[in-house]
């Protein structure tokens, strides 16, 4: 079973087994992440272009370091620098890009759907970094990679995820993963940030109360509150929101006793999560960190070299 | 229709093994500074089984690890899609170690140099050997086998397979036209 696509723009598009093979290669590629040397050759000659039109540091980096330590160049492009604050468009800047011939064009852009414009415009691989409140498909890959090593199985799991539904590229990528590898999603938030409809993107469950996600879960998944992407009128404080849908540990207490919590970060902290439950032992958000280098490493490995897809 | 000829069976491949691993106890004069990494998959097979046997004879553990070279291929553009891949799991150093490689079959010499490549990323070993189960000759490499199973001149329209069992004993070694 190979990987054969070109682009990786949103976890809806993989299927169950090329999603086991991404998990499988990360898994395996994590043992060079603890090497004294750690680069190998395989993409030595290859220029990957990290295209970043939104804020980012843990996404960025490790797409870098991903990309280095599989010898490729790695050139940065952030919007703020870049000749898009002169109003060219991404389609000229794509242009741009390509006649500078890379391999690969990883990029974050704040419109959802920009990585399908960009992917059916350019001859190399494209990776979605996250695109607008649509896909986050390398948070959902390292997120299910830290279960999996867990849990070892993603299949049967209970996984709460709570907060802005709405507004989460994470949230979405999880739910169509998890859902395709088998797990049972739970989600919480309020109800100003649950879409409607969305228990039928597959194996979800909406609930009223956080306690009712989060009772039984193998997983506890915060979501990030992000102010950036939504009006005061979604919430009447934070305090209130920290009060019904933060974490704290007598909320923890009711998952399973082994149960791992999760957060995509960057974390606000006393919001979404109290601090005692963000460095608990429980935790595994530096385990995402960690594993972010080995997923980002795999995708970059198997879209070199694959073919678009009809 | 493909025409399958035994080249070792399970007797056979048993004296190899044995035979190999007396020579490499006599080449290096024991088992000291000693290590065995196996080449992902059949060579992790047969490095257990080597290193099995030299604990019998000289009554002491022998390392063994496991190394992937898919990171390590020269030839990843020819792919259409990547191959998978394994992990490499060395649970010691290999400074300054004698690392004896073993692979099933030595081919045209690029997975040995792969391996080399992967070894000398993990520290610089004193020195490396070859051991193989079978030698079938095309060498695209200045490589050869220190250690040597069984020699097979094979055309290169021929295969050679390793087989294993469900406990990945090596079972026979095939040849198919």
């Amino acid at each position: 079973m190979g990987f054969r696509h070109k682009d990786i723009i949103a976890l809806k598009d993989l299927t169950k087994e090329e999603i086991e093979l991404l998990l499988d290669t990360a898994d395996n590629l994590s043992e060079i992440n603890q090497r004294d040397i750690k680069k190998v050759p395989t993409l030595r000659g290859k220029t990957v272009i990290n295209l970043f039109y939104e804020a980012s540091t843990r996404t960025r980096t490790s797409f870098e370091i991903a990309a280095k330590r599989l010898s490729a160049d790695a050139v940065n492009i952030t919007a703020s620098t870049s000749s898009v604050v002169k109003g060219e468009t991404l389609s000229d800047t794509a242009a741009n890009i390509l006649a500078m011939k890379p391999d690969i064009i990883v990029m974050r852009h704040s419109v959802s759907g920009a990585h399908e414009y960009l992917a059916k415009r350019v001859s190399c691989s494209v990776i979605n970094a996250g695109d607008g409140a649509h896909e986050h498909p390398s948070q959902g890959l390292l997120d299910m990679l830290t279960m999996r090593q867990k849990f070892g199985k993603l299949a049967g799991l209970k996984v709460a995820i709570v907060g802005d539904i709405t507004h989460s590229r994470v949230a979405r990528s999880n739910i169509y993963g998890l859902t395709t590898m088998g797990a049972q999603v739970f989600l919480a938030g309020p109800p100003t940030m649950m879409p409607p409809g969305i228990e039928r993107l597959g194996n979800v469950t909406v609930c009223k109360d956080m306690r009712e996600a989060v009772d039984q879960a193998d997983v506890v998944m915060m979501l990030r509150i992000q102010l950036e992407r939504q009006g005061k009128t979604l919430l009447p404080s934070m305090r209130e929101y920290s009060r019904y849908f933060g974490l704290n540990p007598a909320v923890l207490a009711l998952a399973k006793k082994d149960a791992i919590v999760m957060h995509p970060g960057p974390i606000n902290r006393g919001v979404e999560l109290a601090s005692s439950v963000a460095d608990c032992d429980q935790s595994a958000i530096m385990k995402q960190v960690e594993n972010g280098v080995a997923v980002r490493m795999a995708m970059l490995y198997h879209v070199c070299g694959g073919e678009p897809v009809e | 229709m493909a025409e399958n000829t035994v080249i070792l069976d399970g007797t056979g491949v048993k004296r190899a093994l044995t035979r190999i691993a007396h020579e490499v106890l006599e080449k290096n004069k024991g088992v000291e500074g000693l290590v065995l990494v196996g080449i992902r998959t059949g060579g992790v097979h047969l490095a257990q089984e080597l290193g099995a046997r030299l604990s019998e004879i000289e009554g002491v553990e022998v390392p063994v690890g496991a190394v992937d070279i898919t990171m390590y291929r020269d030839d990843i553009k020819g792919h259409h899609e990547h191959l998978p891949v394994g992990k490499t799991e060395l649970p010691f150093s290999v400074e300054g170690k004698k690392v004896v490689l073993v692979d099933d079959v030595l081919f045209t010499g690029r997975t040995i140099r792969a391996a080399m490549d992967a070894i000398f990323d993990q520290g610089r070993p004193s020195c490396i050997q070859l051991a193989v189960l079978v030698d079938r000759g095309h060498r695209d490499l200045p490589i050869r086998a220190d250690f040597v199973g069984r020699n097979v001149p094979t055309s290169r329209s021929e295969n050679i397979m390793v087989a294993f069992d469900a406990d990945n004993k090596p079972t026979e070694v095939i040849l198919q036209k």
